[in-house]
């Protein structure tokens, strides 16, 4: 054997000392994922611009204090700032929530109330010239209640340019979604006089999605003009950008005894144009849905698949590895955040010291992109945490069980009891927060159909543990002992395999893969000490499905599993009832295919 | 293996049925205070000790006499018990908290009058005459399609615990009429005699120990004829059975559907004494439970069940009371200790320490004659294989 290629001792053992052969280094891929959490973590930081604030407090403060149709002009000319401030203002204006303090040198200064109170009911004031508490001469702040003061006064006219300064304001919100939210209520207002605000917006909008939207709210409100040509054009603008949200004024026209009959036709046409449209929406959204709840299963499964199906060892406990990944995450989430401790006192004592234990691990007091980046520390972590726990009862309990395959069963339901109450003790009974980094919350839409990025991430998770699986069974030389002492232990042994050190390894790294999928699940459903249950039913029937032993299988079925249950959920208008005609589903497909999708063929009875 | 019982155990389960169908009866009726009383709350704790031995027995039949490991015994005993709660919920008549003549639940959900389904539950056999019908055609049908495509082992017990998944998440529903959540409670007359009354518990728990003895005849009985010779052969190898010319599928169904018929019957006794029944009692993790009674009671045996069942319970009530924070650790750790070094469970202890001693004295006769090894060497050899 040829002793100059580099052999990781981790591998070496496995073998008996006569064996060599390449190997891949484990460290190497640890620096290379940690390099590559490093790169996200700088590509997640977000960029925000504080407003030149000074002016726009200088433009208010001007506004508020003219009258008049000066006042009309200064407000318009506010819309243009584009300031988070101006809008706090003006909403409170329009409350009565701006006063006029009559300063001593008879001057007036717009100030507004703090919104914490004291005993008394007073709160500071802050200036709006400045954002500086108002004080008196000798520096000490001044508390007023709201009584006190005059409050900024407005009338009808007042308030709807306010309202219209609002609305242009809301319009140039530089958050995209923000400014659609704005487009929409204005598109459902039903007032005319709002098309020229959006068509001024129109103009200056570059994001994409910000036009259509634009567009739809033009086409909304001229659907109430009373010229039909408009009417019949903004129904086609609306039929062409498959608008569903115009559904309902659409079918409102249509009925509308005073529409004219030609306007009436072209409506009817965009309605079932729409409707189309939403079944094709809830079409890809079901199957999106799918793929990614069959991406859960998968991820829940594969580690079984590997414990259970290559190894068959009945790993009821498979849950609660799901559960240590959980909990490893929430764990690093506190290490980020403000430290992690816990105290258990046990009902017995000795010599009247009461026994118990505890620890405390201090917080790293992270904040921002730095904290949020907990959850790419947190995966390997969890992976080794659940990896180290399966190693603890592989070779504490399972490995004297690998004959007695059906007890493994009894004796890993027992594990998996104890540890549920292990966590009940370190961590509570109920479930514990796990906070998603922002880069996994909000949505993008194609096309109507909603991508959630969570599940867009949790589909990239299952495909790149699938892969790694995948190179790891067959590419490196640990898989291929792996597969080896699977199909014949005995023949494994007798050619110099350590099976039972493979054997170690496997259901060690089966149960990291379950460890791995709970600090996915900690991200999309709850962490709490019996979350394991809720997947361990559903793990074993995608492993038998799939062909117990047959990795490739798991996926199929898995995806399948998946698809099939949201399609169910559709079709049967309940999640629960679809659930249960899936279940129903599998039992009679077993029916067909007792073996599951990729039975192994063998020749051997039983 | 067709041997007579030695009197030993003749005795044993005589004495054992006097004393659970008559004398803890008897000691329950003398007065309070007395040195001999046995209290209404252990008669009631013994009687769902006792469904629970039911249950045990009927999952013991299919896993320790026939080799299918069936993880959905519980849903067998939860419907015996829903059909018997039925029954019960129609006898509260307008007695419930809305005083309406039908189940309160149902005028939760705001029905006025009594769905289809429900009326014929007023009299007992139908509900009893349900109670096997149930269970029993489930049974048989799931029976058929799993035998008649050879589902067996590891297969068998995932698919049964699918089905009693599936099964309490359609008793969990509302829509179902069958009390959704909370199931059924609140139950006040059986037969017309009230349900608080300690004399009635007292009736319940004669006629349910009566029943325990009565399966436990009866199986024995049928462990010992040719069908249980077959039984126990499907269980030690199918193959052979097969080629054999026994239609093994046959054999198993039939085995499965007797052993949902025991579970239910024990669910038709549970509810009356408990009091309670709701679909969390279907859960995948109670039919582990009872798989567990099993295996520390011993399994492939007919006392082991029984006692597996009233060992493990009463274990599990003393640990919730004395250690609430830990029982659950102390279950566990039960099971893991019982899987690994107690295979034959409680019955098969004794035998186990007699092949301990002899395999001990065996190694210090080696010890002692140093020059004779190689016998005793190889009679180690042969013991541990």
């Amino acid at each position: 054997m040829p002793s100059f290629i580099p052999v990781v001792p981790a591998l070496k053992f496995l073998r008996m000392p006569d064996f060599g052969g390449r190997t891949f280094s484990f460290p190497r891929v640890c620096l290379a994922w940690f390099f590559l959490a490093l790169t996200l973590c700088l590509g997640a930081r977000a960029a925000t611009e504080p407003a030149s604030d000074a002016v726009v407090r200088q433009q208010l403060v001007k506004t508020l204090l003219s009258e008049g149709e000066e006042q009309q002009t200064n407000l318009l000319e506010l819309a243009g700032t584009g300031s988070k401030l101006v809008r706090d203002v003006l909403t409170a204006w329009t409350r009565d929530g701006v006063y006029l303090y009559d300063a001593p040198d008879s001057t007036k200064v717009p100030i507004m109330l703090e919104d914490q109170t004291d005993a008394d009911g007073k709160a500071r004031a802050i200036r709006i010239i400045d954002g500086q508490f108002l004080k008196d001469d000798k520096g000490q702040e001044l508390r007023f209640a709201s009584a006190d003061l005059t409050a900024a006064d407005t009338d009808m006219r007042l308030r709807s340019a306010i309202q219209q300064t609002l609305d242009a304001l809301a319009l140039s919100d530089p958050n995209p979604d923000a400014r659609r939210s704005a487009i929409l209520k204005l598109g459902n207002s039903g007032k005319p006089k709002n098309i020229a605000l959006l068509q001024a917006r129109l103009e200056k909008e570059t994001n994409g999605e910000v036009k259509k939207s634009l567009n739809e709210a033009i086409a909304l409100l001229q659907l109430g003009s009373s010229d039909p040509a408009i009417q019949i054009s903004a129904v086609q603008k609306l039929a062409a950008l498959d608008c569903i949200g115009s559904l309902d004024n659409l079918k409102r026209l249509a009925v509308d005894p005073k529409t004219s009959p030609s306007v009436v036709k072209e409506t009817k046409l965009a309605i079932s144009g729409i409707e189309q449209h939403i079944q094709w929406v809830n079409f890809f959204g079901t199957i999106f849905r799918g793929l990614s709840l069959g991406s859960v299963l998968l991820v829940v499964a594969l580690g079984l698949a590997i414990t259970f199906g290559l190894m068959g060892v009945i790993n009821m406990a498979h849950g609660e590895m799901i559960a240590v990944g959980a909990y490893t995450c929430y764990v690093v989430q506190n290490i980020f955040g403000s430290g992690f401790g816990f105290t258990i006192n046990l009902p017995f004592s000795i010599a009247g010291h009461q026994l118990g234990f505890g620890m405390h691990l201090p917080g790293l007091n992270a904040t921002g992109w730095f904290y949020e980046s907990y959850f790419l520390f947190a995966l390997p972590l969890s992976f080794l945490m659940a990896a180290l726990a399966g190693l603890v009862i592989e070779r504490s309990v399972i490995r004297f069980l690998y004959r007695r395959p059906l007890e493994s069963l009894l004796a890993t339901w027992g594990i998996s009891l104890v540890m549920q109450q292990c966590f009940r003790m370190v961590f509570g009974a109920n479930n514990v927060q796990v906070n998603s980094p922002s880069w996994m919350l909000g949505h993008f839409s194609a096309h109507d159909v909603l991508f959630g990025y969570n599940r867009v991430f949790v589909i990239a998770f299952a495909i790149v543990i699938v892969i790694g699986t995948w190179l790891l069974l067959t590419k490196t030389p640990l898989g291929l002992l792996i597969r080896a002492v699977m199909q014949n232990r005995n023949m494994a042994s007798c050619i110099g395999v350590r099976t039972d050190r493979v054997n170690m390894l496997t259901f060690a790294f089966g149960s990291g893969l379950a460890g791995l999928a709970g600090s996915f699940l900690s991200q999309i459903g709850n962490v709490g000490p019996s979350m394991g249950q809720d997947h361990i039913v559903n793990a074993f029937m995608i492993v038998v499905v799939g062909g117990v032993g047959s990795i490739v299988g798991t996926i199929y079925s898995a995806v399948g599993v998946g698809t099939g249950d949201q399609v169910l959920q559709q079709v049967t208008g309940s999640p629960v009832a679809g659930k249960i005609v899936m279940l129903v589903l599998i039992i009679l497909f077993l029916q067909w295919k007792p073996g599951g999708l990729f039975a192994i063929r063998s020749r051997s009875l039983d | 293996m067709r041997r007579k019982a030695t009197k030993f155990e003749l005795w044993s389960v005589a004495i054992a049925a006097f004393v659970m169908i008559v004398l803890l009866p008897a000691l329950n009726v003398t007065p309070e205070g007395s040195f001999l009383h046995v209290s209404n709350f252990t008669i009631n704790l013994y009687g769902k000790y006792l469904c629970y031995g039911l249950l045990a027995i009927s999952v013991d039949l299919l896993w320790g006499y026939t080799g299918l490991l069936s993880l959905g015994q519980a849903l067998f005993f939860t419907l015996g018990g829903y059909m018997m709660g039925m029954y019960l919920m129609r006898m509260i008549g307008n007695l419930g908290q809305y005083h309406q003549p039908i189940p309160d639940f149902l005028v939760f959900l705001g029905w006025n009058r009594l769905p289809e389904f429900w009326k014929p539950f007023g009299s007992f056999p139908f509900a009893f005459l349900m109670a096997l019908l149930l269970p029993g055609t489930l049974a048989l049908v799931f029976g058929f399609l799993a035998f008649r495509s050879r589902i067996r082992g590891v297969y068998f017990a995932i698919l049964t615990q699918a089905l009693t998944y599936a099964a309490m998440l359609l008793f969990f529903r509302n829509s179902l009429l069958m009390g959704g959540n909370n199931g059924f409670t609140d139950f006040k007359f059986i037969f017309g005699y009230d349900l608080r009354n300690p004399a009635t518990q007292r009736g319940l728990y004669i006629v349910t120990a009566a029943t325990v003895l009565a399966v436990f005849l009866g199986c024995r009985w049928l462990s010992r004829t040719k069908f249980g010779l077959v039984q126990q052969a499907i269980r030690d190898s199918e193959n052979r059975v097969l080629f054999s010319g026994y239609a093994a599928g046959n054999y198993k169904l039939f085995v499965f559907v007797v052993a949902a018929l025991i579970g239910s019957v024990g669910g038709m006794l549970f509810v009356p004494q408990v009091g309670i029944i709701n679909p969390s009692e279907m859960g995948p993790d109670k039919s582990l439970e009872a798989v567990v009674w099993v295996a520390v009671g011993g399994r492939g045996t007919l006392l082991g069940p029984i006692l597996g069942a009233f060992g493990v319970n009463a274990f599990k009530s003393w640990a919730t009371r004395a250690y609430p924070d830990l029982w659950q650790i102390f279950l566990g750790a039960l099971f893991v200790l019982v899987t690994l070094f107690m295979p034959k469970g409680l019955v098969g202890l004794p035998e186990q320490l007699r092949g301990l001693k002899e395999r001990f004295a065996a190694r210090n006769k080696i010890k002692n004659e140093p020059a004779a090894p190689v016998s005793g060497a190889a009679e180690e050899l042969a013991k541990t294989k």
